[in-house]
């Protein structure tokens, strides 16, 4: 790469605009096309038979009655996806998960799967499977799956990063630590320390789409595979290896995809339809049905978590000690790692210490949730500030201020901070009219700050400028949130031309280098890097070409505002040439005009949030309303600012469902007991006001444009912020996620009766 | 030269040390001399290790020099949603 990627502090033209989004009308006239709207030719149902047992062993499978079945085309079990990881766990966790192997681990486990030409066929299919199952004890509760006596889910697995050697397994699968200084000497220097637990109960992305491909192997080994997915380019990896396939032969192109968040961010069924589609030498579509969403996809830890934090009278926090327990599932994660890496990163702190337990459990396979794990972390630590600050007797925001991490604050997850925007946000809330608004009977106000890193990573585009001067651009990140039209936007800037002279589209796997997916904040930040980079290149070539035209050295033609400009006097009577001009005469001057960019895209940043949000709290019922919420954030550079916007916005309305009313719920027999929409209840329109939203810019010094990632930190701060409300309404310390009416109510008799 | 400092449980693969001193001019290099020199450090390094160079962390970026006096400090790869 032969690329910098430095802040240059230009003026912008194109970026900073709201055009309308490309993608737009056809989302709204239902004309795009989603994971389910794919179809081919003959192709065939597919469906999974799912464990109805939290935990069981597998002790024998029968398909023959199924495949009896007329219509039935191919019936598959762990057998029809052998084990060819090679070693890699992280991968063989995905491939169990897929299709359980030994043992079901939770309630919706795969075990078995059919193709057949119509639905009810296949229904009637996977009635015929037999499955003989061992029930097993199970554990569905982060602490209780820690007790010694809580059945072991895989008795390989012993505890890593403890100092003394384990003997025995454990649910525990690691154990990680944060800080520096001496927490045990900064609680000495404290006049006021504020020790609390906490919980958070698991919430499922929610994303409505749900997952869905088209998978069509041939017989001659190669494959298409259309899917609705966060990255094609990871999917075909995981597919390639998991079905013994050269990743080159299969070809994945990604759909509209209504919804992700870190939920699609590795394969679930996608290796299935492909191996249903290879025994059954036909096209297999496989679309999740929600309960099936709901048991065996998708959903982020529930926690378990210690915080105490001691401050002296001035306001000065001396120490901060959290203990995480995250739980991941049946399989090893790194969500209670995340939780202790940014629970206190936004504060400067002398002497602080977090400690992470990952804990297995007969649930579905944690995933990434935007933001992964920071928000519970958020809502445990930010709960015991405002705390601290009322103790204190301080104004909260002051107290935050106070203790805000600045340019050469060392973080509580290790490096020396450069320049960061939470001290921005902090008075951006404070003077907000916002904080200010008077407050009704039973309406309270809180405000909390949050934390993530965002990422960048690998990233490939092609800029293509057609015979009459419009601009394709083909990028490898999927689009989950108009990063195309804020590409666009990119490409129109670096060009010098009208925005509504670019396309973008996603393009598919075999016609880019490879792209990580769209995860971590990174798809415009990366993509946009990526643009850059191909739109100079492109500009290099205009030059070179304007300059055949001309007859002169290249070194002589600049590029200004999407024209060849022949620089010095003796040129002064060459007209500039637009780029119009220069592609009409492509032909003749050296063919096609394109630029092609590959890079790592590092340096995102990280970003910081503070949200403000007033709740009112009815006390006879415990039911809340939000009246009015606010969030406040550093972009870097807004591209787009409506996009920005969108995901404040976005981020914040997950949270508030988050907080008030989203929860899994299993039952004694360890099956989720609310796998749909009725009855687990996600936030919509008529339950939130416009959330209003503050974009602050402080650029990023590692992109050109400034630009950092938006989309995952608004969905830190809402959890706490809303937490800090409705305990201020009730008059009682809320401490468990979701804070739903029962809770609440439960919450304010028990003060009342204390 | 350039003092490294490894996060918690990395450290226990460098024989308890939190940080270790190491001649190395960019990421490659330091990554290459850090798995000679600990064994332990390999399936970290396969797992993913981002490195962060005075605050900003690299994830994929080998190539990036390690200025003299620069903080550099070891992370897990991160994962995002």
């Amino acid at each position: 790469m032969n690329f910098d990627p430095r802040f240059s502090g230009r003026n912008f033209t194109s970026v900073g605009t709201r055009p309308i989004r490309p993608d737009g009308v056809d989302k709204v006239t239902g004309r795009a096309r989603y994971g389910a709207d794919f179809n081919m030719a003959g192709q065939l149902v597919g469906r999974v038979l799912r464990s109805p047992h939290a935990h069981a062993t597998i002790r024998k499978i029968d398909t023959s009655k199924a495949e009896k079945l007329p219509g039935v085309k191919a019936v598959i079990t762990s057998t029809d996806l052998p084990d060819l990881t090679d070693g890699d766990s992280a991968m063989y966790d995905i491939l169990d998960n897929c299709m359980a192997r030994k043992k079901a681990l939770y309630d919706g486990h795969a075990v078995a799967a059919v193709a057949a030409v119509d639905a009810r066929t296949a229904r009637q299919a996977l009635k015929l499977i037999e499955v003989d199952y061992e029930v097993l004890p199970h554990v569905t509760d982060v602490d209780e799956a820690m007790k010694h006596s809580a059945p072991v889910l895989n008795d390989t697995i012993f505890t890593e990063g403890v100092e003394e050697k384990p003997t025995k397994p454990s649910n525990v699968t690691k154990r990680t630590q944060y800080g520096h200084g001496d927490v045990h000497e900064g609680f000495g220097q404290a006049d006021f320390i504020v020790e609390r637990s906490f919980k958070t109960e698991q919430t499922h992305q929610g994303y409505i789409e749900p997952h869905a491909c088209v998978a069509s192997v041939s017989s001659d080994g190669t494959a298409d595979l259309w899917v609705c997915t966060q990255g094609h380019f990871v999917y075909r990896q995981h597919c390639a290896q998991l079905l013994g396939m050269e990743a080159s032969k299969l070809r994945v192109t990604s759909s509209e995809i209504g919804g992700g968040f870190g939920g699609k961010t590795h394969v679930w069924a996608e290796p299935v339809a492909l191996a249903l589609s290879r025994k059954a030498g036909r096209p297999v579509k496989l679309v999740m049905a929600r309960d099936e969403v709901f048991r065996a996809s998708g959903p982020t830890s529930a926690t378990s978590i210690d915080v105490r934090i001691g401050a002296r009278k001035d306001g000065t926090i001396t120490a901060a000690e959290a203990t995480l327990r995250y739980s991941c599932g049946p399989y090893a994660g790194m969500w209670a790692e995340l939780g202790a890496m940014t629970a206190f990163a936004c504060y400067k702190l002398d002497n602080v210490k977090t400690v992470g337990y990952e804990v297995l459990v007969n649930r579905p396979k944690t995933a990434a949730y935007r933001a992964p794990s920071a928000p519970m972390a958020a809502f445990a630590v930010e709960s015991a500030v405002d705390e601290l600050a009322k103790e204190i007797g301080m104004d909260p925001v002051e107290f935050r201020i106070r203790n805000a991490a600045q340019e050469g604050t060392r973080s509580s997850y290790g490096p020396v901070y450069g320049p960061i925007g939470i001290g921005p946000t902090l008075e951006a809330a404070k003077n907000h009219p916002h904080m200010k608004a008077p407050l009704g009977k039973n309406q309270g106000r809180g405000m909390a700050c949050g934390f993530w890193f965002n990422f960048g990573g690998q990233t490939c585009t092609d800029l293509n400028i057609g015979m009459d001067g419009s601009v394709s651009l083909a990028v490898g990140t999927v689009d989950v949130g108009g990063s195309r039209a804020s590409l666009s936007l990119v490409a129109a800037e670096e060009l010098g031309i009208a925005y509504e002279q670019v396309k973008a589209v996603v393009a598919d796997t075999s016609s880019l280098g490879y792209n990580d997916m769209t995860d971590g904040s990174r798809g415009t930040f990366s993509s946009s890097m990526a643009t850059i980079s191909a739109a100079r290149n492109a500009i290099k070539i205009l030059r070179e070409r304007a300059a055949q035209m001309w007859d002169i050295p290249v070194d002589d033609v600049v590029w200004e505002k999407g024209h060849a400009i022949a620089k010095g006097e003796k040129y002064g009577n060459l007209a500039a040439l637009s780029l119009k001009e220069i592609a009409a005469a492509s032909g003749k001057t050296g063919g096609p005009i394109a630029g092609h960019s590959e890079l790592v895209a590092d340096g995102a940043g990280v970003s910081f949030a503070t949200h403000i949000c007033d709740i009112e709290v009815d006390p006879e019922t415990g039911a809340t309303r939000v009246l009015r919420y606010t969030v406040v954030q550093d972009a870097g550079k807004a591209v787009h600012p409506t996009y920005v916007e969108g995901q404040y916005q976005g981020g914040a309305a997950q949270g508030i469902g988050w907080a008030l009313n989203e929860e899994y719920i299993y039952g004694k027999d360890g099956r989720l007991q609310n796998p749909g929409f009725l009855d687990y209840r996600i936030p919509v329109c008529s339950d939130l006001p416009m959330i209003d939203t503050q974009i602050l810019e402080i650029p990023n010094p590692n992109h050109p444009y400034g630009v950092r990632g938006v989309g995952e930190t608004s969905i830190v701060p809402p959890l706490a912020a809303i937490a800090n409300a409705v305990s201020n309404a009730a008059g009682v310390r809320m401490t468990h996620i979701p804070m739903s009416p029962p809770r609440i109510l439960a919450a304010i008799e028990a003060e009342r009766g204390g | 030269m350039v003092e490294v400092t490894l996060w918690g449980s990395l450290g226990a693969v460098a024989g308890g040390k939190s940080k270790v001193e190491i001649e190395a001019k960019d990421i490659r290099e330091l990554f290459r001399k850090l798995a000679e020199q600990y064994p332990g450090f390999e399936p970290y390094i396969d797992r993913g290790i981002a490195v962060a160079i005075d605050g900003v962390i690299y994830r994929d970026t080998w190539s990036k020099e390690l200025p003299q006096g620069a903080e550099i400090f070891l992370l897990p790869r991160l994962a995002g949603g």
